[in-house]
């Protein structure tokens, strides 16, 4: 009953109104059929309208937190995975390392970008940490071929 | 991260598809791997003619084999390698179920089980003195009665028992010096003659009761002039000898042990007699061969002694023995050789006239067996007697030369890979299984002509002993060309001509593509350092011998050098026995390449007997009357002499000429680097103390020790110098890259063990700085020379090892850049694949966290062996002696030939194959999934559109 009560207590929920007000009344000679609103949504109640608005703004701040808020996430959660995925260069770690290296490319028209650079940097650093920037001497020499002798030799024991 | 677990699939999938390769399944055994057998040059045989069961013929060879074969086919029924000291003297066969051989110079006497080659028994013959052995099996009528056999050895005569090997009785001659020739069974059984020789004069004749050894009689006689050696028994109370001049046979009949002599000039037998006589060995009844200068002469011997020849033959004539055609029939063949071809000529023994069998066969090394006048078999068992190999490359595939034999067809193709797929998701049949096998066992990809991408299929040239070349295909192991070489022929100039090694003569790649490659054989006419040399070239696609010469001096040492002309003919350097260098191709442009580089190139000589090391540098010209342009004369500009009371040289090792190495730095944890000390003119030596240079045991740990040396042969500096007190010998030891690994016996330990010693360069080491490594300023790829002295470090480990090994050898890769593997020739003629992480100097026993994540493995005491890791798998190569590895074109993979009395070839992949699929890989499987996916794709994308529409009508 209460709930009842609450339901004709908020007024009207609904209402046949017969009256033709079409924008282009002239162009029709057939009436809507009932139940059938045309441009109701134009009706803008005010009341409805400002509640509306409200709820719109309330979202679009939400979202707008949620957007300002996902660089930071993703931060986290690429650090997490960074850290999960450990030093070692394995088919594991590259594949993360490269997504983060990926995404601040991808994302680069999307918003939040305060924290692009920080993002950036950490893939750059997770790719030092795995050894996979050329800082080391030993990335320098490993490729280069022995040198050459001026003398050659040859001998051994006589041949039997 | 979806990306990364898409990629992580991705692939996962790949793995699933590939299949690890380090150790073999067993449905791969005999994909990339192949082996033979063989069993040598023959030097007895006997017939064994069954009633019943297949006829084999049991032969022992100059391997050391003995073997019984197939008498139709020529198949190996079975065979039992003896060990490389244990010679046999003689096979026959007793109770027509044994096999009995007598080796190690008459003292053990073994028998084998015809049908299965299983050992019976063996007898070990102890006697005074060491003496000509012989073997002698009295014929018994009665198959099951026990036989004696009749040994002599070490001085006396054994009677053995043929069913237990017990000796019944035994007897030593009263004078030490007797030479038993003949020893002869009586008509009834019970009395045995042996004859034989004391000295070169006296003739003695024993009557020995065959029952319990009694020596029932003894005559002896002795003769004026001597004897040659020579005995020819024409029958069972005639001998027919030489005299010392060679020049009188004498007829020896010792009837009841009387003895008598009958004398015969040989000129008086055949005319245009002059010089020395030779009786050629054979046992025939009445009739015996003499070998003069000029020709063969067959005698036949009458009951009354008179001698008659009956032929002569132009040539040298070998003679068989006689052998049983019927009751009262014997059959011997003549063997001889006359352009090219060999003639084979089969006679009766009491009719000279009747010839069985007349055949002239082409020159060959094989032995074989002719039947009807037929060619039945014949087995290349020149190939048991390798003594070099090296490689060719296959012809590159061309328009218009029909390449393979079989070409399969689109719809075969498409069944293979169908069986393949079903094979794969586990879906076949066992026939499909076998199907799958025996498609992949006879992939006719494998045996082509041409040469393929990943560099697999290459031609083994392998000169043999008996002065033939052989070229196998490294697919299946086929011999493609064969060819006795002409070089190697005895002429009258050249009268023991022995082949010395192999090489690689003319490799076309750049300049000289149209040309064929070819290889080098160089010999020597006689078996002294000091014989004249013998050059022959072979084109190694048509296996023809392009040129062949006799040197005007003696080989002692052949240097192929780093250098080649314009039509990529390797230069080499030969050193005569006089030190003097000669160079070859002998052409002004070679000289003038070599004029170039004279001052850099230097030759060593190891004189082990003298305890000696000399480092030579070559001078323009050379002295004496053999001065050419081609000729250099050195002069001595180091020597290392060891103290003769306290090192005898027992091995030396140098690095492979052509091996390649990838850098010259070793990454070590935490992204620090080392500079390896990597030069191609580096000498291992391994010295013991004589005492201890014999066999394990002869010497006491504090007596015996074992010193390594690394010696530079370019300056003669010592850059590394270590000693194993109470180890000996023998030494096996591998050079590669900056290290060194070898092989020898701890005393103390009572076990075997192995060290490795690493080089580095200290020098280069302060190259540390990024920057300058970056902008190019560094000095690492400046030319070295010995002579700026670099400071070398060395590292050294020692691990024991189970095994004692015939060989050692390192795996080699085109670029160098794979790991590489030592493979062992273990002693039971297996090889055995061990990773050089296992030979680490830098091993600790807890290596830190880098350490671990570099590869280290902790350090234990002995090496393990894995049963996964012999690259033989379940094959032996009875009496392994060299492991040869060569490159193929594909990094990753190494192939390995290994020869001694067998053959066998595999291929190897030491760090598996990352730079290709493996060739199970299913191309059908990846394309159906393919296929598969496209069509899934299809199908959800018109099942969401049909929804889509659907949730739009909704």
């Amino acid at each position: 009953m209460d709930k009842g009560k609450a339901v004709m207590g908020s007024g009207r929920r609904w209402a046949v109104d017969f009256t033709d007000n079409s924008t282009t009344p002239s162009s029709r000679d057939i009436p809507d059929p009932p139940g059938f609103y045309r441009a109701s949504q134009e009706q803008d109640d005010s009341a409805v309208t400002k509640q509306k608005k409200d709820a719109e703004a309330n979202w679009k701040s939400q979202k707008a937190w949620e957007v300002a808020q996902a660089p930071f996430k993703n931060l986290l959660m690429m650090g997490f995975m960074m850290w999960m995925a450990g030093n070692t260069v394995h088919l594991f770690s590259i594949g993360i390392t490269f997504s983060a290296l990926w995404q601040p490319i991808g994302a680069l028209q999307g918003v939040g970008k305060v924290f692009e650079p920080y993002k950036d940097t950490l893939g750059i650093w997770k790719l030092n940490t795995l050894g996979l920037l050329p800082t080391h001497v030993s990335d320098w020499v490993s490729s280069l071929p022995p040198a050459k002798e001026v003398e050659y030799s040859g001998g051994g024991m006589p041949l039997r | 991260m979806a990306m990364a677990i898409r990629s992580f699939l991705i692939f996962l999938f790949i793995l699933s598809l590939t299949v690890p390769t380090f150790s073999l399944h067993e449905d791969q055994v005999g994909l990339m791997d192949w082996h033979q057998k063989y069993i040598g040059k023959v030097k007895h045989a006997v017939f064994q003619t069954q009633k019943t069961g297949r006829k084999r013929v049991l032969v022992s060879t100059e391997e050391n084999v003995i073997a019984s074969l197939d008498l139709r086919h020529g198949e190996i029924f079975w065979r039992h390698v003896l060990g490389a000291n244990d010679a046999i003297d003689g096979i026959d066969t007793a109770m027509t179920k044994y096999a009995i051989t007598l080796s190690s110079g008459g003292s053990i006497l073994r028998a084998w089980n015809l049908p299965d080659g299983q050992m019976v028994w063996e007898c070990f013959l102890q006697g005074p003195s060491d003496s000509k052995s012989l073997l002698f099996v009295p014929t018994s009528s009665k198959v099951d009665k026990d036989n004696t056999i009749l040994v002599f050895g070490k001085g006396s005569l054994h009677a053995v028992s043929s069913i237990h090997g017990e000796i019944v009785w035994k007897i030593d001659f009263p004078s030490e010096s007797f030479e038993v020739q003949e020893v002869i069974q009586h008509h009834d059984g019970n009395t045995i003659y042996v004859v034989g020789f004391v000295g070169s004069s006296q003739f003695d004749v024993y009557q020995i009761n065959a029952k319990n050894g009694e020596l029932l009689k003894h005559n002896s006689a002795t003769i004026d002039g001597g004897f040659s050696g020579e005995v020819s028994l024409v029958s069972t109370a005639k001998l027919v000898v030489l005299n010392a001049a060679r020049s009188t046979l004498l007829t020896i009949s010792f009837q009841r042990g009387e003895i008598s002599f009958q004398k015969t000039y040989i000129s008086d037998l055949v005319e245009d007699f002059s010089g020395m006589a030779v009786i050629l060995p054979s046992k025939l009844t009445g009739l015996f061969a003499v070998k003069t200068s000029t020709a063969t002469a067959f005698i036949s011997v009458s009951s009354e002694g008179k001698l008659e020849v009956v032929d002569k033959i132009m040539h040298a004539t070998f003679i068989s023995n006689a052998l049983s055609i019927s009751e009262d029939q014997q059959a011997f063949a003549l063997v001889w050789h006359s352009d090219n071809e060999i003639h084979l000529n089969v006679k009766q023994v009491h009719d000279w006239n009747s010839d069985l069998l007349k055949e002239r066969i082409k020159l060959d090394q094989q032995r074989g067996l002719v039947h009807k006048g037929k060619v039945v078999w014949s087995r290349e068992d020149g190939l048991a007697s390798i003594i070099g190999v090296t490689t060719s490359e296959l012809p590159v595939e061309k328009e218009g030369v029909s390449v393979a034999k079989v070409e399969l067809n689109l719809f075969e193709w498409l069944k293979g890979h169908m069986l393949k797929v079903k094979g794969s998701l586990m879906l076949a049949s066992a026939e499909d299984v076998a199907a799958i096998q025996g498609m992949r066992l006879k992939s006719s990809e494998k045996s082509k002509m041409i040469r393929d991408h990943n560099g697999f299929r290459k031609l083994l040239i392998v000169l043999t002993k008996s002065g033939k070349l052989f070229a196998l295909h490294t697919g299946d192991g086929q011999i493609v060309w064969s060819l006795l070489l002409n070089s190697l022929r005895q002429t009258e100039a050249c009268k023991n001509p022995t082949g010395i090694n192999v090489f690689q003569w003319q490799v076309p790649h750049h300049h000289a593509m149209d040309e064929n490659p070819s290889v080098l054989v160089v010999g020597r006419c006689g078996t002294g350092t000091d014989a004249l040399g013998i050059f022959s070239y072979i084109d190694t696609y048509t296996g023809k011998e392009l040129k062949y010469f006799g040197l005007d001096h003696s080989v002692a040492q052949v240097i192929p050098l780093p250098l080649t002309d314009s039509t990529e003919q390797r230069l080499h350097l030969l050193i005569d026995a006089n030190g003097q260098a000669h160079l070859y191709p002998r052409a002004p442009e070679a000289v003038s390449i070599f004029q170039r580089e004279l001052s850099n190139i230097y030759w060593y000589s190891v004189e082990a007997d003298k305890g000696l090391i000399k480092g030579h540098g070559l001078k323009s010209n050379c002295a004496g009357e053999a001065a050419d342009n081609y000729c250099f004369g050195t002069r001595e500009l180091w020597s290392i002499v060891f103290p003769s009371e306290s090192e005898k040289i027992i091995s030396t090792v140098t690095r492979k000429s052509n091996e390649v190495v990838h850098t010259q730095a070793k990454v070590i944890a935490d992204q620090d680097v080392m500079y390896k000390y990597i030069s191609k003119n580096l000498l291992f030596v391994a010295t013991v103390s004589p005492k201890a240079s014999g066999d394990i045991g002869s010497a006491t740990p504090g007596e015996s020790q074992l010193v390594v040396y690394v010696v530079d042969t370019v300056s003669g500096r010592i850059l590394h110098r270590m000693t194993h007190h109470g180890s000996q010998g023998p030494v096996h030891a591998v050079f590669s890259e900056n290290w060194i690994v070898y092989h020898y016996f701890n005393l103390r330990a009572h076990r075997y063990e192995m060290t490795v010693i690493e080089i580095y360069d200290q020098s280069r080491a302060d190259n540390k700085d990024v920057l300058k490594l970056v902008l190019g300023k560094h000095n690492l790829s400046s030319p070295i020379s010995s002579y700026s002295r670099p400071e070398v470090t060395t590292k050294s480990q020692s691990y024991y090892f189970t095994h004692s090994i015939k060989a050692i050898a390192v795996t080699s890769t085109a670029k160098g850049i794979t790991s590489r593997h030592l493979l062992i020739g273990t002693i039971g003629d297996q090889v055995l694949a061990m990773d050089k992480r296992f030979f680490d100097p830098r091993r600790s026993v807890n290596p830190t966290q880098s350490e671990k994540e570099e590869g280290i493995l902790p350090l234990t005491d002995s090496l393990p062996i894995i049963p996964q890791s012999y690259v033989t798998h379940s094959l032996k190569v009875e009496g392994l002696r060299g492991i040869v590895t060569v490159p193929a074109k594909l990094e990753s993979n190494t192939l390995v030939f290994t020869y001694g009395v067998d053959l066998f070839f595999t291929r190897l992949a030491p760090s598996r194959t990352y730079d290709s699929l493996t060739e199970d890989f299913s191309y059908a499987l990846l394309l159906i999934t393919i296929v598969a996916l496209v069509v899934a794709i299809f199908v959800t994308w018109v099942l969401s559109e049909k929804k889509d529409l659907s949730d739009k009508w909704r």
